[in-house]
C-alpha cells in the first residue's frame, strides 16, 4: 500500500521535522521503496509466534529507592541552548 | 625496532611492562601520528593531553591496570566527560557531557588514555561514514594503482581507519547491525561485538536500544580480547546489562579447535556476491579444519528476512530515542520561530542529516496508529523466528563461519541508493537481531588489493569460541598487508 505525499506530510508532523513540499515529494518515493521492500515479511508465517521482547533472557531487576547521584544542576544546564534562573528556557507558549 | 605506532596493544603493554619504552613515548608517538593524519578525517576531536596524562600515571606507577600506558581512540558515540560528544551529528554540536560512559570509564580504570574522538556515521546510521556531519572518513586503503578515496565502512569508520592507519592501537566501536564488523572487514582489522548486555549501554548515545552493543576494534584477535575484558562488566545503570562474570578471554585464547563444530549456513550463499568472497569463505572452512574443527552444513531459514526485520525495528527504536533532540536541553536550537512546536520542527530539520531523517520517518510510520501491528509487531515476531533459527543451529555446531560483508570497500559517493547501502549488512544483521557475539577477522586481499573479512558468530555468552576460531583464522591467514602510507 503506497504512502501518499499527504501521509508523508503527516508523518513529518508527528516526527516534528519541518519539511518543504519539495522534500516531501522527494521523500515519498524513497519511503515507498523501503516500505515496499520490508513488506516481504508478510510472506513469513508467524501464527502463534510471540513477538520477541528481550533478545537475551533476563529478569528485570529492582533497585533500592535511594538517591545515588545528582545535585549537578548547573553542569546539566551548561549544555542548554538557553537557561534562566536554574531552568531550561523555551520560547513563550502562551499566546 | 618496529615503530611504536605499528605495534599491537599486547606488544605495547608487554614492552611497557618490560621497560623497553615508556608510556610517554607511546603516547607521544601516537599523538604525533594523529596530528599528521588529518587528511583521513578519522578524528573529530584530538585529546593529546588526555593521552599524556594517562601515560604519566602509568609511568609513575599510579595506574597499573591491564591497559596502563595504552592510548585509545573513542568513537564519538561514547559520552566523554568535558569532551565534545556529538554522535557525528549537527544536532549535538558543542555537547560536552558532564559524565563519562561506563565503557570508556572502564577503559580509563584499566589505565587507558584517550587520543581523541573518532568520526562516525551520524547517530551510527550508515555503512560508509558518509552521513557524518564532519564529512566522510577516508580509508587509508586504496585500490591498486588508484587514488580514488574509499570508505572505511561504517558506522565505526573512524575507529577502523584509525587502527588501520596506525593512529590508534585500538578503538571503541558500537554495533547495531554490523557497525563494528563491516568497517573492520573493510579496513583489514579485527572487531568483535559481544553478546547483547555484556557491555553497558550507559552513556552511549542511543540508536536502537535492543540492538546497540559496544565492542573493541584492533589489529589482532588478542588485542580485541584484551580490550573486551576491560570494556565489559555488569552495570546497574543499564537495565539490560548482564549480571555475569567477565571471563578471562585473553588467558584462555587457544587456536586448537579440536572437537569444535563449525556451522556453515547454506542461506548465506547469496546471489551477486563476488566469487573472491565465496572463495575466501571456502578457504576459511579449510583453515578451521586445519585447526581441528569439523565443518557442518546448517540452515538458518529466516536469513533473507533479517534485513527487512532490522529496517523496521531499528528505525522504530531510533524514532523514539531521537525524540529527545528538541533544542531544549542540549545541542542545536534554531531561533526566530513563532512557537515551541515550530522551534522543535525547525531545530530537527536543521540538525538531522538526510539518512537520519529518513529513518526517523520510517520509524514514526511503522509505529503510527493503524500500522503498528502490521509492521512493528510483525517484525518482532520474525525476529523471534530468527533467534529460534540460531538456537536450533547451535544444537548442531559451536560457532558459525560466514563472510563479513558482500563486497570489499567501495568508493566515496559510489553507493547512493539507500537500499543498496543497507545490503552491506546482509551477513552481519542476523547475529545482531539474535543478540549473539560476532567477530570479523581479516582473511586476505581481493584482486584490487583491498581487505576482505571472515565473520564468526557464537552462541550466547560464548565469546571465547568466537575469539579462538578468530585466532585460528588469523594464524593461518597470515594477513600482514598494510595500507601504503599516502596521507
Amino acid at each position: 500500500m503506497p504512502v501518499s505525499t499527504e501521509q508523508v506530510r503527516h508523518i513529518a508532523k508527528l516526527a516534528r521535522i519541518a519539511m518543504s513540499d519539495a522534500e516531501i515529494e522527494r521523500l515519498a518515493p524513497e519511503l515507498n521503496n523501503i516500505l515496499g521492500w520490508v513488506e516481504q515479511l508478510a510472506e513469513v508465517s508467524t501464527d502463534g509466534v510471540e513477538p520477541l521482547t528481550a533478545v537475551i533472557d533476563q529478569k528485570l531487576r529492582l533497585r533500592d529507592d535511594v538517591v545515588t547521584e545528582g545535585n549537578i544542576r548547573d553542569e546539566i544546564l551548561a549544555n542548554a541552548p538557553e537557561a534562566q534562573h536554574g531552568f531550561f528556557a523555551v520560547p513563550k507558549v502562551i499566546e | 625496532m618496529t615503530e611504536l605506532t605499528a605495534k599491537t596493544i599486547a606488544e605495547l603493554r608487554d614492552g611497557f611492562r618490560a621497560r623497553e619504552f615508556t608510556a610517554r613515548e607511546i603516547a607521544e608517538s601516537f599523538n604525533a601520528a594523529v596530528a599528521a593524519a588529518k587528511t583521513l578525517n578519522a578524528y573529530t576531536v584530538e585529546t593529546p593531553d588526555d593521552a599524556l596524562a594517562a601515560a604519566e600515571a602509568a609511568d609513575s606507577g599510579k595506574s597499573t591496570g591491564s591497559l596502563a600506558g595504552i592510548p585509545l581512540g573513542i568513537k564519538d558515540l561514547f559520552a566523554t566527560k568535558g569532551v565534545d560528544t556529538t554522535a557525528g551529528s549537527r544536532i549535538l554540536k558543542g555537547f560536552r557531557p558532564p559524565y563519562e560512559s561506563t565503557v570508556s570509564a572502564n577503559l580509563r580504570k584499566a589505565g587507558a588514555g584517550m587520543l581523541g574522538k573518532l568520526n562516525m556515521d551520524e547517530f551510527a546510521m550508515g555503512s560508509s561514514n558518509e552521513t557524518s556531519a564532519y564529512g566522510p572518513v577516508i580509508s587509508p586503503w586504496r585500490r591498486k594503482g588508484s587514488n580514488v578515496g574509499l570508505t572505511p565502512g561504517g558506522s565505526s569508520g573512524g575507529s577502523a581507519a584509525a587502527v588501520a592507519a596506525d593512529i590508534a592501537p585500538g578503538a571503541t566501536g558500537t554495533d547495531t547491525g554490523g557497525s563494528i564488523r563491516q568497517p573492520a572487514a573493510f579496513a583489514g582489522i579485527c572487531g568483535i561485538k559481544p553478546t547483547y548486555g555484556r557491555c553497558s549501554r550507559w552513556g552511549i548515545v542511543s540508536f536502537a536500544s535492543s540492538l546497540d552493543q559496544a565492542g573493541p576494534m584492533a589489529k589482532t584477535v588478542r588485542d580485541c580480547a584484551i580490550l573486551l575484558e576491560a570494556m565489559c562488566g555488569f552495570d546497574p545503570k543499564d537495565s539490560t546489562s548482564l549480571d555475569v562474570p567477565v571471563p578471562q578471554w585473553e588467558a584462555n585464547l587457544s587456536s586448537n579447535l579440536s572437537g569444535k563444530r563449525v556451522g556453515i549456513p547454506r542461506e548465506y550463499r547469496i546471489d551477486g556476491v563476488p566469487g573472491e568472497i565465496n572463495a575466501l569463505w571456502d578457504q576459511g572452512i579449510e583453515w578451521l579444519k586445519d585447526a581441528g574443527a569439523t565443518p557442518v552444513e546448517i540452515s538458518l531459514p529466516h536469513t533473507k528476512y533479517a534485513l527487512p526485520t532490522y529496517y523496521i525495528i531499528a528505525p522504530a527504536e531510533a524514532s523514539s530515542n531521537l525524540a529527545r533532540y528538541d533544542g531544549v536541553r542540549y545541542g542545536l536550537r534554531v531561533e526566530g520561530v513563532k512557537s515551541l512546536d515550530d522551534m522543535y520542527s525547525a531545530t530537527r530539520a536543521e540538525g538531522f542529516g538526510a539518512e537520519v531523517k529518513r529513518r526517523i520517518m520510517i520509524g514514526t510510520y511503522v509505529l503510527s496508529a493503524g500500522f503498528y501491528d502490521a509492521y512493528f509487531t510483525k517484525a518482532q515476531k520474525v525476529r523471534a523466528l530468527i533467534k529460534e533459527d540460531f538456537r536450533k543451529a547451535f544444537e548442531q555446531c559451536d560457532v558459525i563461519l560466514t563472510p563479513t560483508a558482500p563486497s570489499a570497500a567501495f568508493g566515496i559517493g559510489e553507493t547512493t541508493d539507500p537500499l543498496a547501502m543497507y545490503l552491506n549488512d546482509v551477513f552481519a544483521v542476523p547475529a545482531s537481531l539474535a543478540g549473539l557475539p560476532a567477530m570479523s577477522v581479516p582473511g586476505g586481499l581481493d584482486g584490487q588489493g583491498l581487505p576482505l573479512g571472515l565473520h564468526l558468530i557464537g552462541n550466547e555468552l560464548d565469546e571465547q569460541t568466537v575469539l579462538n576460531a578468530g585466532l585460528a583464522i588469523e594464524e593461518r591467514a597470515g594477513f600482514t598487508a598494510r595500507p601504503e602510507k599516502w596521507w
